[in-house]
Formats: structure tokens, C-alpha cells, sequence
């Protein structure tokens, strides 16, 4: 081999030549955006943890919603109408797994290679949190579909990003005001939740709630274990030696599964009064293994909590997707149909009003903003961040086994509306706790 | 006093369970000289394996006699190890063992990441229960605080396996020429020792052990694609700890890391995410090997 | 022609090649391959420990030192210049290194690249518990200007593309002296026996600490440039598998061409992206098996298939 450095930067400059090259014969792919479909790039967890209780029924549930589109008529009005206004829509899914830096690379390639028209997703905080800007930048209409940090519109604003689910805050609100309006006793009240953003978050929102609604409980023990850790048996220990009247948890998927299924046989269910903040996507899984009296919020007013209120829309998609996935639908398909149906309504109104043209970027983000639509998990509402963030009625419920039927219901449901559970525009919702919920609308 | 006995039961029995998912990867690297990052991977088919056969053997009418569901798990366990085992020893990672140590360690992530979505591609993305073992043998009552007597079998196992490994080792023939490999391959060989069979052996024993692992766990858990991940840098920090390749090493690091973390969680909650790097820090700083690791003899 | 002058006329003819050639990319290209190029910096600073037998799993720790400094001081300070923010991420990178290269330089093997991977772990968990910075959801970067000048849009990608390969090119070609140099062979013989080396009158220590330092701060660079061309940053920067993709890069082109590093980047880059969008729920597979022909067909990776095939070419 030479020992001519020259030599070595002709061959990798020449190399360089080739790769380059074959860069842009594959950049000659990417389709190009057409008239009669509506692409949209679906972002959501395919594998890892987050995989089994969001990302994959999500999927499931959009797959079917948006089948049920493309064949037009399925649904009642005004979602009747084929596609998205007439326009057939493709859709890409994309897997999430791999942390925020390679999504936002997705993302451009989505946008720029894929030549998506919108790009639909995120489960994860981080990614939630990384995107916006760049989507500003590219002027790529963007929507959230299920991330809870409330960091995004309150921190930032930006110009074609929009969330059409309500942040975490009114989770831990509505535990609160649950356990003031039916009575619970809570002198102490203690916390298992996950050592990242979600966990702390979740909790903090909780503390500062009861502390406004119900002065004299402590706060007790809170507990942070990391994320996936799988075995609670310690934390189990410190919880019961506690003996706190409440305890408070945020956990998902299967860390919360594996909590239910170790605290279970050690009692830890009959000394404390449990409430699961985002519980109900397990209950199909565990079914009677989730023990009765736990309380349960489900994100939204999601899963059995909207059945129980249901209208044509909810029965249609919760009877379909019963029948294909086998399972209830449960909040995280609840909040992809209530992303696409918004998605719908906005291509919608923007196609009113550009004379039934295929919306742009600009065009589809004047439509999105304060937008208001029905979903099956009640009326969405685009108020927050200036009309970028949605707010959306709550539920929360206890558990009761139904030994006729061998299902798990839901009792005690008590309803929320929107404006009773978030902060109005203009306020973060941290702030709109520690005041005392100055202009809360409950009804 | 009683905080003091909860922290030890408690750390024990989290000790006890991480020293089975981390002395197969200790046997591995101690006999193979491979760092397996697809240990957790292998953790969590034996996790699935042992959910399927408890699932089959309940099906097949196990409900007669439940406790024989135990068998069934380590029957699954067993099944990955003899199936798994000879296929990436054999297959695989024999192709490399001229070659650099840190390319092995790279091919074992790839491995891992190809056993991920192997694992989706069989078992698909519905978490698995098989909690029947996990309440069979009842409660334990140990003051105010409630056990399942199942964290306790998980106590005896480790041990047993402890003492098998150990035994094997140290008081038999076979286990003999496996310290003799360990202790110089070459030589090993110019006396006549078979060391393709002792490392495919070795190899499978590990797989074994992981496996094992996976499957004690499984009635607690759900087993859902991702299970795995953690579990690897878990026993790293644990193997670490005690020192790469020793057995005793991987037993004290693994109670030490319990009990650590069981102090951690009864008293200071807030320090949970990094005691287990902090004890491994710690270790390092004044054990650069770990605790049981010998200095080795450079050569020229 | 001689060393000194050669390598310079090397360097401004391949940034001429890759700016021509940057110009011709379609954005999403353009900013695939400063992603690339930036974690090319980080493999690159793998390759020089690679020559000297050593190889860290936790080469994370300085790609995340960087983008965490240069992120913080633009976001603190409003500092926004990309060669200021290079310069500190570089200064910041250099002591940290300064601190452990010394102890690192006492183990070898297995134990060097855990204990690296040790450290970069610590700092990940650490980084998770600072709320202040994030916590697990890390924090946006403004976008850099350039001495001044502050482009939007297509303009910022093309002004972040042309800054990463002048870097790449620049270090490149100081490494590239830097590998011919006294220095630079020493540390190749230590990768065959660091006995005789030490019997020949150099120190094993200081050969080493002086890679482990470059290599921090070419990691540093990666991770500054990284952060900026994102826009966030979070402690996953720091994580194990970030670690072992780096090191992947750095198998993958093996350890003998500098370009190699880059191009091997490259390639990882572009299969990863395309995998994950056509075999969405199959991509880790087929990057593991990627993985596995690579190492099993170019054993000396992709830097030997280079110069194997103008071996052959000479000869024909």
C-alpha cells in the first residue's frame, strides 16, 4: 500500500464520489406529493417497552379508522365523507424506538425524502420535545398525538406543530379532585412512580393538587424506581411498612403490570386505597388480576370510561376494533382516532375554504388552530399554546369484577369537563395548580 | 431494628435474583473470555419460554397438579439453552475467537439486536402472565410485612445454583479442566484437553443460566418485548463489581448491589437510579478489577 | 512530494469534493451526512485508541459533554457562534479527559472499555436526575450562527454541512500526521507489545492517554456539531447503545484509513434510515444481520476493502 497520504485522499474522495452518488440515485425514490392521496407518516413505538401499551394498539386502532375512511360512509357525519375530503390516505408507519436524535433524522426524511403531507405521532416526551423545532423550521405541518409533557406549548411556540391531547397535568388533577369528591380518606398519601420526566412530573402535578384541594394530607414517601425496572419487590416493602391511606402511581405498561401483579398477593391493596393515574390500558391484559377498588384515570375520558358514555361514533370504531384485535380499545387507540379525526377536520376546513384544493402546510395550520371537533373521547378542543394544544373532558373510575360476565367495569365514574381539569390559555399549568385553579369551569 | 430487617430480606431476595441473571454471564466470560451483550436478550426468550411451557402445561390440565409447573418453567429454560446455545456457539461466535475481543463483543450486539425482533416475530407484542407459580406456594408473614414464600424459593435457587456452579467447578473432573482452560487455553490444549467441547459447553451453560433467570421472573412480570435491556447492564454492573469471570465475585457484588439498593429505597429514595453505579464506582476505584479478580501475568 | 505539503493539498481537494458534492444533495441527504460526518468525528477518535489495542464503550461520554456545553452556553449565555461553541466543547472535553485519561491508561481490554462504559453511564444517570437540564427529556439548542452570519432554513443545513467537513477535513488531516508521526507509530507498536515498547525507553502510559485525550475531544466536536444540527439534546447522547454504535463505525472501517471512518458512516447511516422505513418492525433485525456480514466479510473492515482494491488495481 502507498505511503503517499495523497494517494489515500484521492481514493477516499473518490469513494466519497460514489457513496454521494448512490445517495442521490436512492433520493430519486421518493415519490412526489400526489393530488389524490394524503400521505401521512405515522411515528409511534413498534418495538421496545412502549411498544405493547401504546404504540402497537395505537397503530391497530388508526389502521382501522383510517380503512374505515377509505371506504367512506362507515362512520356517522361529519365524518362520512371518503378519505380525507375525497383525497385517498396512505399511511407510513415508523417506528419510534431510538431516542430523540435519530427521530428528528426520521423526521426530516419523512418530511423531505418521503414527501409526507403531515407527520402524525410520538408517544415519547423527548421526541415530543425535540421535533417542534424542526418542523418549524422544514414548515412541515406536525401533529402530537400522545405525549403528556406539558414543556411543549409552554415553553416553546411554533407555527405548524399542534398536540390533540390534553397534557399530563389534568391526570393528577382529576385523581385529586376524585379523592376529594368521593370522600377517600387521605391523612397520607405516598408515591411509586418512574425515575424519568413522566415519573416526576405525574407526581409533582399530584402534590401540588392535594395540597390545594386537600390541605391537611401529607405527602409521604415517594418512591422512584428507573424505568423498566420490572421488580418492585423493595419498593413493595417501604410502601406497606408506610402504611399510607393513598398511594399514588403513574406507572405504565409492564412495570405496571409487574407492580399489580407483586403488590397484589402481598396486601399492599387492602392497607392503602391505590390510584393508578394513566392505569386502564392494562386492564385487558391483567383482568382480575387488577385488584377491585383501585382507581383508575385513563388519560382522557378512553377505554371503558367512554364506553360508558358512548355515542354512534365510539360504538362503531369500539365494536370494530373489538372484533379484529379480539380486545377493548383502551386510551392509546382513543387518542390516535381522536389525532386523525382532528387531522380530518382540518383538511376539511381548509379545503372549504381554498376551493377543494389539496391543502398546504400553511393552509392545513390556519385550519388546525382552535379548531373543535368530536372524537369517541368527547369534544377536543384546540385552546391551549394559542390554539396549539388541545384540552379534553376526563374520567376517572374504580374497578369492579363483574362475575356474571367476567369482565372488569368500571364504577364511580365520575366525569370532568375540559375546562374544569386544564388550565386556561395563557397560564402553565404548574402555576394554575399552586393558585388554587383560579377560572376552573366545572359543572 | 426492624427497618434493618427489612433491608436485609428485602436486598436479599433482589440479591438473589440478580445473581442468577449475572453468573451466566460471569461463566461465559470467565471460560470464553466473550462479554455477552446479548445476555439480556437471552434473559428474556427464556422469560417468554418459560411463560409458553407454564401456559402449556396448565392447558394440558396442570391444574391437578400445579406445583409441576415448575418444571415447566425450567423445562423452558432448558429448551433455549440446548437450542440457542449450541446454534450461536457453533454457528457463530466460534467464527471469531482468533479475532479481537471487542469484536466479539460486537457481534454479540448484533445478536442481541437481532433476537429483539426475533423475539416480536415469534411472540408478538401481547405481554405474556403466568402468575400461578408466583402465588402457589402462599404468603410468608414476617412481622407487619407480608412475603410471597416465592421470593424465597428465588433465594433457595440462587443459592443451589451458587453451589452447583461452584461444586462443579472446583470439586469435579470436568469442572477441573474447565479452570484449566480458563487458566491457559493453549496449554490446555497441548494436553490433550478438548476445548471446542468445553467452551460449547460452558457457552450452554450460560445460556442456561441467563435463560433461567428469565424464566424465575416471568411469573412476576409481564413478559413484553423490551424486558431484556435493562436486565444486561444490570449484571454488567453486578459482574463488574464482583470481578469479570468469578463466580464468588458475582455472588457477593449481586448481594451487595440488593442491599445496597434496598437501603437506597428505605431510606433514601431519591438515590435509587445511582446506586448501582455509585457502588460500582466506588468498587473500581479502590478494586480496579473488582473484588475477585486475580492480577494476571503479562506476556511478552 | 513530502508529508507536510502533501497533506494539506489532500485536505482542501477533498473539502472542495464533498462542498461540490453537498451542493448536489437533497436536504434530507445534506443532513444525513453531517450526522454522519459528526458521528464519524466520535468513531474517528475510537480508530486512534484502536491503534494502540484499546477500544472504549463509552466514547457517549464526550459526544454528550459536548452537545450538553455547547447547548447550555448558547441557551444560557445566548453564545450562539459554532466556533466559539466548538472551542469550549473542545476545552471541556480536553479536562474531563485530562482527569481520567491517566487512570484509564492503567487497564487494558475488557476492563478499559467497561470502565469507559462506566463512566459514560454515570453521567447519563446523572444527567436523567437534573431537572434543570431536562431530566430524561433533554432541551432545545437555538440553531448556531457562523462568525456572524445566521442562516435559516436550507441556507443553515447547507452553513452546518460545509462547517462539518471542513472540521472532518481539518482533523482528518491532522490525524492523518498525527498516525505518521513518531507519536502516532508508537502507538501501533503498543497494539502489538506494549512490553518491547517499554523496553524501548516510551512511555505505554502517556502514549495511551495522549490517544484517549485526542479521542475525547474529537468525540466532543461530534457532539457539539451533533446537538446543533438536531436542535436537542438529551442524556441518551450518553446511553451504552450510543456508545456501541460508535464503535461499530469504528470496527466497520477498520483502522488503517481515515476516510474510511467517514464513509463506513455514512453506510451505517443510510441503511439504518432505510431499514427503519421499510421494514418498520423488522429494522433491528436487519441492522443486526448488516452487522454480522459486515464483520464477517471485511474482517479488517471497510479501510482494508479500500486499499485491497487499489492493490488490485496497480497490479492489473
Amino acid at each position: 500500500m502507498s505511503k503517499n497520504p495523497w494517494r489515500r485522499f484521492a481514493g477516499k474522495a473518490g469513494s466519497g464520489l460514489i457513496a454521494a452518488a448512490a445517495m442521490l440515485g436512492i433520493a430519486g425514490i421518493g415519490a412526489s406529493k400526489a393530488e389524490d392521496t394524503f400521505k401521512i407518516g405515522v411515528v409511534t413505538f413498534l418495538s421496545g417497552g412502549a411498544a405493547e401499551s401504546f404504540g402497537v394498539p395505537a397503530w391497530n386502532g388508526g389502521k382501522l379508522l383510517i380503512d374505515m375512511l377509505n371506504k367512506g360512509g362507515v362512520l356517522p357525519a361529519p365524518y362520512d365523507k371518503k378519505g380525507f375530503g375525497g383525497m385517498m390516505i396512505d399511511a407510513i408507519p415508523v417506528d419510534e424506538a431510538g431516542g430523540a436524535t435519530k427521530q428528528v433524522q426520521e423526521f426530516r426524511n419523512l418530511v423531505q425524502r418521503e414527501k409526507v403531507d403531515t407527520v402524525l405521532g410520538y408517544v415519547s416526551s423527548g421526541d415530543c420535545l425535540a421535533i417542534p423545532p424542526v418542523a418549524d423550521e422544514l414548515k412541515a405541518f406536525t401533529i402530537l398525538y400522545d405525549c403528556g409533557t406539558p414543556r411543549v406549548f409552554e415553553e416553546g411556540s411554533y407555527e405548524y406543530v399542534f398536540r390533540t391531547a390534553a397534557h399530563a397535568a389534568m391526570d393528577n388533577i382529576s385523581l385529586a379532585k376524585y379523592m376529594k369528591s368521593r370522600g377517600i380518606k387521605v391523612e397520607t398519601f405516598a408515591g411509586i412512580n418512574q425515575d424519568y420526566a413522566w415519573g416526576q412530573d405525574s407526581w409533582a402535578d399530584f402534590v401540588a393538587s392535594m395540597s390545594n384541594l386537600s390541605p391537611d394530607a401529607k405527602a409521604g414517601t415517594a418512591l422512584f424506581p428507573k424505568i423498566f425496572a420490572g421488580q418492585y419487590g423493595t419498593e413493595i416493602s417501604a410502601l406497606i411498612r408506610e402504611r399510607a391511606d393513598v398511594v399514588h402511581s403513574s406507572l405504565w405498561g409492564g412495570d405496571l403490570q409487574a407492580f399489580v401483579l407483586q403488590a397484589g398477593p402481598r396486601g399492599l391493596f387492602e392497607r392503602s386505597q391505590v390510584a393508578f393515574a394513566a392505569g386502564d390500558h392494562v386492564i385487558p391484559q391483567l383482568g382480575n388480576k387488577m385488584p377491585d377498588g383501585t382507581i383508575i384515570g385513563a388519560r382522557g375520558m378512553n377505554g371503558l370510561a367512554a364506553k360508558a358514555h358512548a355515542t354512534e361514533l365510539t360504538n362503531i370504531l369500539w365494536e370494530a376494533y373489538e372484533k379484529e384485535y379480539g380486545t377493548f380499545p383502551v386510551q392509546a387507540p382513543f387518542r390516535m382516532w381522536q389525532g386523525i379525526l382532528g387531522l380530518k377536520s382540518a383538511v376539511e376546513k381548509a379545503m372549504e375554504a381554498n376551493g377543494g384544493k389539496k391543502p398546504s402546510d400553511e393552509e392545513l395550520a390556519a385550519a388546525m388552530k382552535g379548531l373543535e371537533w368530536e372524537a369517541p373521547s368527547g369534544k377536543i378542543q384546540m385552546v391551549l399554546g394559542d390554539g396549539h394544544q388541545a384540552i379534553q373532558p376526563n374520567a376517572i373510575g374504580t374497578t369492579k369484577w363483574d362475575t356474571a360476565t367476567n369482565k372488569m367495569t368500571l364504577i364511580d365514574i365520575e366525569y370532568y369537563a375540559a375546562e374544569c381539569v386544564n388550565p386556561p390559555n395563557g397560564i402553565k399549568a404548574v402555576d394554575w395548580i399552586k393558585a388554587g385553579f383560579p377560572g376552573a369551569k366545572c359543572d | 431494628m426492624e427497618l434493618l430487617a427489612y433491608i436485609l430480606v428485602d436486598g436479599l431476595i433482589y440479591g438473589a435474583w440478580l445473581f442468577i441473571v449475572s453468573v451466566g454471564l460471569t461463566l461465559v466470560f470467565g471460560v470464553l473470555n466473550i462479554l455477552n451483550l446479548a445476555h439480556g436478550s437471552l434473559y428474556a426468550i427464556g422469560a417468554y419460554a418459560a411463560a409458553s411451557a407454564v401456559g402449556a402445561y396448565f392447558a394440558l390440565g396442570g391444574d391437578a397438579f400445579p406445583l409441576g409447573s415448575y418444571v415447566a418453567m425450567i423445562g423452558g429454560a432448558a429448551i433455549v439453552a440446548l437450542v440457542l446455545g449450541p446454534l450461536l456457539e457453533r454457528g457463530l461466535l466460534r467464527h471469531f475467537y482468533d479475532r479481537d475481543h471487542v469484536i466479539i463483543v460486537l457481534v454479540t450486539y448484533g445478536v442481541f439486536l437481532i433476537l429483539e425482533d426475533v423475539m416480536k416475530l415469534i411472540w408478538g407484542v401481547t405481554p405474556l402472565f403466568v402468575s400461578e407459580p408466583y402465588s402457589l406456594l402462599g404468603n410468608v408473614e414476617l412481622g407487619p410485612l407480608y412475603y410471597v414464600a416465592y421470593d424465597f424459593l428465588v433465594i433457595a435457587v440462587a443459592i443451589l445454583v451458587g453451589l452447583v456452579v461452584w461444586f462443579t467447578l472446583n470439586r469435579t473432573r470436568r469442572g477441573k479442566v474447565v479452570l484449566a482452560v480458563i487458566h491457559d487455553r493453549e496449554m490446555s490444549q497441548t494436553m490433550g484437553v478438548n476445548v471446542d467441547r468445553v467452551f460449547m459447553v460452558s457457552f450452554v451453560a450460560g445460556v442456561f443460566l441467563a435463560a433461567l433467570g428469565g424464566a424465575l421472573t416471568a411469573p412476576m412480570i409481564s413478559v413484553s418485548p423490551g424486558i431484556g435491556v435493562n436486565v444486561i447492564i444490570i449484571a454488567f454492573a453486578v459482574v463488574i463489581i464482583g470481578g469479570l469471570g468469578s463466580i464468588e465475585g458475582a455472588a457477593i457484588g449481586a448481594v451487595f448491589v440488593g442491599i445496597a439498593r434496598a437501603a437506597s429505597v428505605h431510606l433514601l429514595p431519591e438515590a435509587e437510579l445511582f446506586i448501582i453505579y455509585l457502588v460500582m464506582a466506588g468498587v473500581l476505584v479502590f478494586r480496579p478489577e473488582g473484588l475477585f479478580q486475580k492480577t494476571q501475568a503479562r506476556k511478552i | 512530494m513530502s508529508f507536510a505539503r502533501s497533506v494539506p493539498v489532500a485536505c482542501v481537494l477533498a473539502l472542495a469534493v464533498l462542498v461540490a458534492i453537498g451542493l448536489m444533495l437533497p436536504e434530507w441527504a445534506m443532513f444525513l451526512t453531517t450526522m454522519a460526518f459528526a458521528k464519524g468525528m466520535v468513531a474517528l477518535g475510537i480508530v486512534c485508541l484502536m491503534r494502540a489495542g484499546l477500544v472504549s464503550f463509552g466514547q457517549g461520554l464526550y459526544f454528550c459533554i459536548g452537545a450538553y456545553v455547547s447547548g447550555l452556553m448558547a441557551n444560557w449565555t445566548g453564545i450562539t457562534d459554532i466556533f466559539l461553541l466548538s472551542a469550549l466543547g473542545i476545552v471541556a472535553a480536553a479536562i474531563v479527559a485530562a482527569v481520567f485519561g491517566p487512570l484509564l491508561a492503567t487497564y487494558r481490554g475488557i476492563f478499559f472499555a467497561m470502565l469507559t462504559l462506566s463512566l459514560s453511564m454515570i453521567l447519563y444517570g446523572f444527567l436523567s436526575k437534573l431537572s434543570v437540564l431536562g431530566g430524561t427529556d433533554g432541551l432545545n439548542v437555538m440553531a448556531p450562527t457562523f462568525l456572524g452570519y445566521a442562516p435559516e432554513g436550507r441556507a443553515l443545513g447547507l452553513a452546518l454541512y460545509v462547517f462539518t467537513c471542513t472540521i472532518v477535513v481539518v482533523a482528518g488531516g491532522l490525524i492523518r500526521v498525527f498516525f505518521d508521526s513518531e507519536h502516532g507509530l508508537i502507538a501501533l507498536a503498543i497494539r502489538d507489545n506494549e512490553l518491547r515498547v517499554e523496553y524501548l525507553g516510551a512511555s505505554v502510559r502517556n502514549e495511551i492517554a495522549i490517544s484517549y485525550v485526542m479521542a475525547a475531544i474529537l468525540g466532543s466536536l461530534g457532539g457539539v456539531i451533533a446537538g446543533l444540527a438536531i436542535g436537542h439534546v438529551d442524556p441518551e447522547f450518553s446511553y451504552w447503545t450510543t456508545s456501541g454504535e460508535f464503535v461499530f463505525v469504528a470496527i466497520l472501517s477498520g483502522y488503517v484509513s481515515i476516510g474510511a471512518v467517514f464513509i463506513s458512516s455514512v453506510v451505517l447511516e443510510v441503511v439504518r434510515s432505510f431499514s427503519n422505513l421499510y421494514f418498520p418492525n423488522t429494522w433491528q433485525l436487519s441492522l443486526g444481520i448488516f452487522l454480522l456480514v459486515v464483520i464477517l466479510l471485511l474482517p479488517n473492515g471497510l479501510g482494508s476493502l479500500l486499499s485491497r482494491l487499489k492493490r488490485k488495481k496497480r497490479s492489473s
